[in-house]
């Protein structure tokens, strides 16, 4: 195996195992914080645009995190900056 | 296969160069600019308004009950440039339904621009407010220990605003492209339909963090001035 195929091979698999870890715990998150948020609405519904506001926000935070590690593994297959070293 | 509008470029002179993201910004602002005049050219205030004056209105209105609901007491001021944000953003990632238009959203070149007008926004609009000692003192809350880590939030979330939504409407694009070469036309429709909805949703939270964000730093000054207010009214 030359380097090239090494790199390939280590980039491509460590960028699904980032798309499969960065989308999990995230969904996590994201379904626990919106489960309370309608166990909030439920108990009062006045509340419920604040509420639902809150929920954007967080859930804007929450899913940066899964937008990062899409980004990192896009990186890792399309722009790979260690292919420069042993393609040029 | 082409990750963002950048890497097409028209013309180039030097170390300028011309690109897909800089002439779509362009005809975007355009479009929105004598758009908006035309429909404020004539502005009735009778019953009978004009259409478009109506959507206009309700837009309007709805931006500045949304800045009112997260805390700023007077949106008007905020309204310039926090209604700009929204409406740039929403008009770039709704027009993702005429073909071949790319929205330049997808390029980390024009959402690092829309993050650092926010970055240099939000201290503006907290001196205006409570003068630099007020603002600087934003910094020290709720401790002086919380220094650092207020600068480097102040840092990472202009970066987290940036690649958040950059992120989003690249991966939309870019599962749009892969998919089609996968499968001929049907899916691709719905996967579409839905990057309008992620792209309206992106738009609606840029704004709204910016405003979570300007709050956070007039917050102090906008109590000062209430409680002196009630002091005054009760003598």
């Amino acid at each position: 195996m030359d380097s090239t195929t090494i790199i390939a091979m280590a980039s491509i698999i460590t960028a699904g195992l980032t798309t499969a870890i960065g989308s999990m715990m995230p969904a996590v998150g994201e379904g626990r914080a919106v489960s309370t948020a309608l166990d909030s609405i439920a108990q009062q519904p006045d509340a419920a645009p604040t509420i639902t506001r809150t929920l954007f926000v967080g859930l804007a935070m929450i899913e940066s995190t899964a937008i990062y590690c899409f980004v990192l593994s896009m990186i890792l297959i399309f722009a790979n900056p260690f292919w420069n070293y042993f393609l040029g | 296969m082409r990750l963002s509008p950048d890497d097409m470029i028209y013309w180039e002179y030097g170390f300028i160069n011309l690109n897909l993201t800089i002439v779509t910004t362009w005809a975007l602002m355009l479009l929105l600019a004598v758009g908006t005049w035309a429909i404020t050219r004539n502005l009735k205030s009778d019953i009978k308004a004009t259409r478009w004056q109506s959507i206009l209105e309700m837009l309007i209105l709805m931006i500045q009950n949304q800045i009112k609901e997260v805390g700023l007491n007077r949106p008007r001021k905020y309204m310039g440039f926090i209604g700009t944000l929204f409406l740039f953003i929403a008009v770039s990632n709704l027009l993702t339904i005429v073909p071949w238009y790319e929205p330049p959203t997808a390029s980390l070149s024009t959402t690092a621009a829309l993050a650092i007008c926010v970055f240099i926004a939000v201290p503006i609009f907290g001196i205006a407010e409570g003068g630099l000692r007020g603002y600087l003192k934003s910094y020290l809350q709720p401790n002086f220990i919380m220094l650092p880590f207020n600068i480097i939030s102040e840092l990472s979330r202009t970066l987290a605003l940036a690649v958040r939504l950059f992120g989003n409407i690249m991966s939309g694009g870019l599962i749009v492209s892969v998919l089609l070469s996968i499968v001929p036309f049907f899916f691709p429709v719905i996967m579409s339909a839905l990057g309008l909805l992620t792209g309206m949703i992106q738009a609606y939270i840029f704004a709204i963090l910016a405003t979570v964000y300007i709050t956070a730093a007039t917050q102090d000054a906008q109590e000062q001035k209430n409680k002196n207010l009630k002091q005054i009214q009760h003598g």
